[in-house]
């Protein structure tokens, strides 16, 4: 009877064809609501939240040797913004100071990582032919042998070149801390989990300038697009000879250094 | 009794069971171990780049500062300090944005504040300006003659120790403390101005000194006076002592 009823003389009647339609249609619901999400939500990021594009952006950092005072006001600022342990030995960026001697000795010191400035001690009444200040920290890699070494996926480079540490993802092994050519990273004391330099991206999504950047009082750092024509730091790049730490092991630093001594490791 | 071709041998029915069984398992720990957005970018959790965005900020950034205190702003713009950002001095204000009748920033007045940048140091780059705080007025905090917004000092400094700090101090502990530098420098008007450009005398005889410590000189009881015409040959007076510490030798 229903089959009689369905094929009226291998003619598909009316009412059986609309319901299969509206079948057909049924069907797509899922993935098409799957789709128009996704759809939507790249629509909304475009138009309502237009403000922070992680593929627009290159970041990348300049340091100039010459305009460094070695206040340390960038290793207090970088402590607080990200609270970074108070303790001497914990840092996300610190201020080395060089003192290089008549027989080519070179001292290299950073007292409490230089948090509360330096102080002249003893040797600088010996001959000293050079001296300056070198503020280090995390180079952004672009080729980072942390987040190669990572067994877990807990330190990633995202699409604006910053290398980031996953908190809750991390197991705490300290392989990135020993891979680091730069010693840039630390095991949180608390947390157990590894800590690094993150440009401070949390102010840099948000149009502001890394903490250090914002309280240095010389501007010898200098922050911004490695990629863009109209960039702080593309001009820094253009008016300074620059160089970056450790060439030879490339793993391509962000951070750029102007006026640097052939001393400096 | 024969078995057709086409059955399964009963092991690798178990096997088979088996092998659904450890693949079924892998999936599903796979599935549930393995968080969901983790891959999406890259062999990471994309929700930790929100994490990392989430972190609350303390430093305000410059800008924000003049919305309010314009006037301050206003002077530091043409003042040497004028790389300076209010929160070098100031400290973290994003607490101070939000609330600034209950957080109020620090304000460093104490002697203890400026040598971070402003002490002598050899390391530091040449033209910086730099002092010996244990020399430069001690004591004395710096704000009192320099402004932080603008710190060129307002008033050329009236006593010549602002700026001969080594010499006054020698002098302050010397036989000759209560000597004016004045009494033996004359001194114009114009060197306060432009201290190279007008510079003060220095006395240049023997009769000088004579002056307060020859016999018979019009002093203070107990100057030491010595015999001008045989006491040092012909040697003037300050190849064998300094004026500032007469006592050394």
């Amino acid at each position: 009877m229903a089959d009689s009823h369905a094929n009226n003389g291998g003619r598909i009647r009316r009412r059986s064809f609309i319901k299969k339609l509206f079948l057909a249609a049924a069907s797509l619901v899922v993935p098409g609501t799957t789709y128009a999400k996704g759809v939507l939500g790249r629509l909304r990021k475009w138009i309502v939240d237009d403000s922070y594009d992680p593929n627009d952006h290159y970041w990348g950092m300049g340091i100039d040797i010459n305009k460094c005072i070695g206040c340390g006001r960038c290793v207090d600022a970088c402590k607080t913004e990200n609270d970074v342990p108070r303790e001497p030995f914990f840092f996300r960026t610190w201020v080395e100071r060089y003192r290089i001697f008549e027989d080519n000795e070179v001292l290299v010191d950073s007292p409490g990582g230089a948090m509360e400035g330096f102080r002249n001690t003893a040797e600088d009444e010996e001959t000293v032919i050079r001296s300056f200040f070198v503020p280090k920290m995390c180079n952004q890699c672009d080729n980072p042998p942390c987040v190669q070494v990572c067994p877990v996926g807990a330190t990633f480079k995202t699409p604006d070149g910053v290398v980031l540490v996953d908190t809750d993802y991390c197991i705490g092994c300290r392989y990135c801390i020993q891979a680091c050519p730069y010693g840039a990273r630390f095991l949180h004391p608390v947390t157990h989990t590894a800590e690094k330099c993150t440009f401070c991206y949390h102010r840099v999504t948000q149009g502001l300038r890394p903490a250090c950047v914002e309280v240095c009082p010389t501007q010898a750092r200098i922050f911004g697009e490695t990629k863009k024509r109209a960039s702080p730091l593309v001009r820094f790049m253009r008016m300074n000879k620059v160089s970056v730490l450790k060439p030879a092991l490339n793993t391509e630093p962000k951070v750029f250094y102007a006026n640097l001594d052939m001393q400096v490791r | 009794m024969t078995r057709s071709p086409s059955r399964i041998p009963e092991q690798a029915t178990r096997l088979i069971i088996l092998l659904v069984v450890a693949v079924t398992a892998l999936v599903t720990a796979r599935a549930i171990l393995i968080p969901d957005d983790f891959g999406e970018y890259g062999h990471f959790r994309s929700s930790a780049i929100d994490e990392n965005i989430s972190v609350p900020i303390k430093y305000a950034g410059q800008a924000i500062c003049a919305d309010c205190h314009d006037d301050v702003v206003e002077v530091k713009e043409v003042g040497y300090h004028r790389g300076v950002a209010c929160e070098v001095c100031h400290g973290p204000a994003a607490a101070h944005v939000e609330d600034e009748e209950s957080v109020e920033l620090r304000v460093p007045r104490g002697r203890g504040y400026c040598p971070l940048c402003h002490e002598y140091l050899p390391s530091r780059p040449t033209g910086f300006p730099q002092v010996v705080s244990a020399s430069h007025n001690p004591i004395q905090p710096c704000v009192r003659c320099h402004e932080p917004h603008d710190p060129t000092p307002p008033e050329t400094p009236q006593e010549c120790s602002a700026c001969h700090a080594t010499i006054a101090r020698t002098k302050s502990v010397s036989h000759h403390a209560y000597v004016d530098c004045t009494q033996c420098h004359e001194t114009p008007d114009e060197h306060k101005i432009s201290p190279r450009v007008s510079i003060p005398s220095k006395p240049n005889s023997r009769a000088f000194c004579g002056g307060c410590h020859g016999r018979g000189a019009d002093a203070p009881p107990g100057t030491p006076s010595v015999n001008m015409t045989d006491h040092g040959g012909n040697y003037v007076c300050w190849q064998c002592h300094y004026p500032h510490l007469p006592q050394a030798r």
